[in-house]
């Protein structure tokens, strides 16, 4: 048992890697094809976490609108939510509609560039496009500068955006808490972005993933992660990326049940408090 | 002549538009514009050896980027994404994007989902192809609730890119940048310049004698259904089950 204190980061429970994720905390997650911690998120919502600041980098699908339409949410900031093939996402849509939750409404870049300057420590990233988009309107936060460097060239400036956590599924993680991640790399971004990065994974890998160059590429470093827990399949139903695909037949079934408030709950009850396995 | 569905006409159209090109993307939620690009880069292989590089957002085998999600907006910022296409919840005349709501922003009355990239690309592409499959006064507006990306800008502002054309299920527009304004190009077969008129909200310019949009060849009918539509499946396979009647693929064995 030497090795205890770094086994620490891989948590007995999913409840206790997630323990850090509290009640109006400012929560990153990823794009639905990145690989998104499903499981977790039926487990935060079983928690009955609330008034969450969630920061979906840079789009969503179900777990917004599931979060959304469990209550959990008071602030969403994205570019888009939608469940792609699967149609309009019912909950997302109603919210809005009902004013239920406060949106920030963004555009995929500005997104990617606010967590790039959170990474960097830097306090604004500069961003081409935007000026006479409506979204500076409704964004007093970003706002419109004179390139010093240049003449007469508005260009607009996107404050650093510094979740409190970053949460997402991966396919592997080592005893050191070293995440592999493959190619999706703003997943990289997101936990060095965010104070504390939550991970959950299919499966632990035996031997140091940093050890391996093939492995290191794609590695995001244990030193930035916070706890992993180990959940197989804990992106279902939604994909994650070399490992499995979408389950379009649940798809289907979410976006038919979440179509109503009534429905909504029955799938609650049936694949969320039920801790049904996947 | 061949029969062909709505689909593959509207994806024909959009190789031609799409022509040389080094570099085509394809965000989100586009399955069309996606048989397009995927059908140009095989034509391009055919009749010429300029490599014709695909992105398609979303997808595994279809995109060389490793540098995670923002590769794409850094590549198109610095001018390296030739095509891109974008829809629109509402499109008007002056070639304005809304993908965000209907009616007040604060008090809507319909929600899309979002800007996505728009607001963004749409500066920064050069040749950005507007794609609306539902072609009515709901959807072509005098004048969007919500700008999520214009389809002009000053003259101060930086913005090598914007809107080229238009297509629906009707018709070809083609967009004058100078002017800001849309100008029809083709109606396709079975429709009418009539018909494009009464159902769009918009004015537009027009010449006296309005082309039919051309049918797609036999081959390009082959190519699309035979090669492109097995490589669709991967991120589109409602879509490709629909229009190709191909099947899904199977998830990766090695989970």
């Amino acid at each position: 048992m030497e090795y205890l204190p770094l086994m620490a980061r891989i948590t007995r429970s999913l409840d206790e890697a997630l323990a850090p994720i509290t009640d109006g905390c400012m929560l990153a997650v990823p794009r639905e094809t990145s690989g998104v911690a499903m499981a977790a998120t039926r487990a935060l919502i079983r928690r009955g976490v609330k008034r969450l600041h969630l920061v979906a980098l840079p789009t969503s699908t179900l777990q917004t609108d599931l979060l959304i339409g469990a209550g959990a949410i008071a602030t969403l900031e994205t570019s888009a939510v939608s469940l792609g093939e699967f149609g309009a996402a019912p909950r997302f849509n109603a919210a809005i509609l009902a004013g239920a939750i406060h949106m920030r409404d963004a555009t995929c870049p500005a997104l990617h560039a606010q967590f790039q300057a959170a990474e960097k420590g830097v306090p604004f990233m500069p961003l081409r496009g935007l000026i006479g988009s409506d979204l500076m309107a409704h964004r007093p936060d970003w706002k419109i500068i004179d390139n010093p460097f240049g003449n007469d060239d508005p260009i607009v400036l996107l404050p650093a955006l510094k979740p409190d956590v970053a949460l997402f599924h991966a396919p592997l993680a080592d005893r050191d808490g070293n995440v592999y991640i493959g190619r999706e790399r703003e997943l990289v971004i997101m936990a060095h972005a965010a104070a504390r990065t939550i991970v959950t994974v299919e499966e632990i890998h035996e031997t140091d993933l940093l050890h391996d160059p093939l492995f290191a590429a794609g590695t995001l470093p244990g030193f930035y992660v916070e706890a992993v827990a180990v959940e197989r399949r804990g992106a279902w139903p939604l994909p994650l990326p070399d490992r499995y695909g979408i389950d379009a037949a649940h798809m289907s079934e979410y976006a038919r049940l979440a179509a109503t408030p009534e429905g909504f709950a029955q799938y609650l009850d049936r694949y969320v408090y039920a801790k049904r396995a996947a | 002549m061949t029969e062909f569905r709505d689909e593959e006409l509207l994806a024909d159209v959009i190789c031609r538009l799409i022509g040389d090109a080094r570099h085509v993307a394809v965000g989100a939620a586009s399955p069309i514009p996606a048989t397009a690009a995927l059908l140009a880069r095989e034509r391009a292989g055919l009749h010429n050896s300029n490599r014709l590089y695909v992105s398609l957002l979303g997808s595994r085998a279809h995109t060389f980027f490793t540098d995670g999600a923002r590769e794409l907006f850094d590549c198109a910022g610095q001018g390296r994404i030739d095509v891109f296409f974008l829809s629109g919840g509402q499109i008007d005349g002056e070639g304005n994007i809304n993908l965000v709501s209907v009616g007040d922003y604060e008090r809507p009355k319909a929600r899309f989902p979002g800007s996505f990239g728009s607001a963004y690309l749409y500066y920064v592409v050069p040749r950005v192809i507007l794609f609306r499959t539902e072609h009515s006064r709901r959807t072509l507006v005098p004048k969007v609730d919500f700008i999520s990306a214009p389809g002009g800008s000053p003259d101060n502002v930086v913005r090598p890119g914007g809107p080229i054309a238009l297509i629906t299920n009707r018709c070809l527009f083609e967009f004058d940048r100078m002017q800001r304004r849309f100008r029809l190009a083709s109606v396709h077969p079975g429709h009418g310049v009539e018909e494009v008129v009464e159902n769009t909200g918009f004015a537009f310019d027009r010449p006296a004698q309005v082309p039919l949009t051309p049918v797609p060849s036999a081959e390009t009918l082959r190519l699309m259904r035979t090669v492109v539509a097995p490589m669709l499946a991967e991120i589109y396979p409602q879509f490709a089950q629909k229009v190709f009647g191909v099947a899904a693929p199977l998830p990766s064995a090695h989970a």
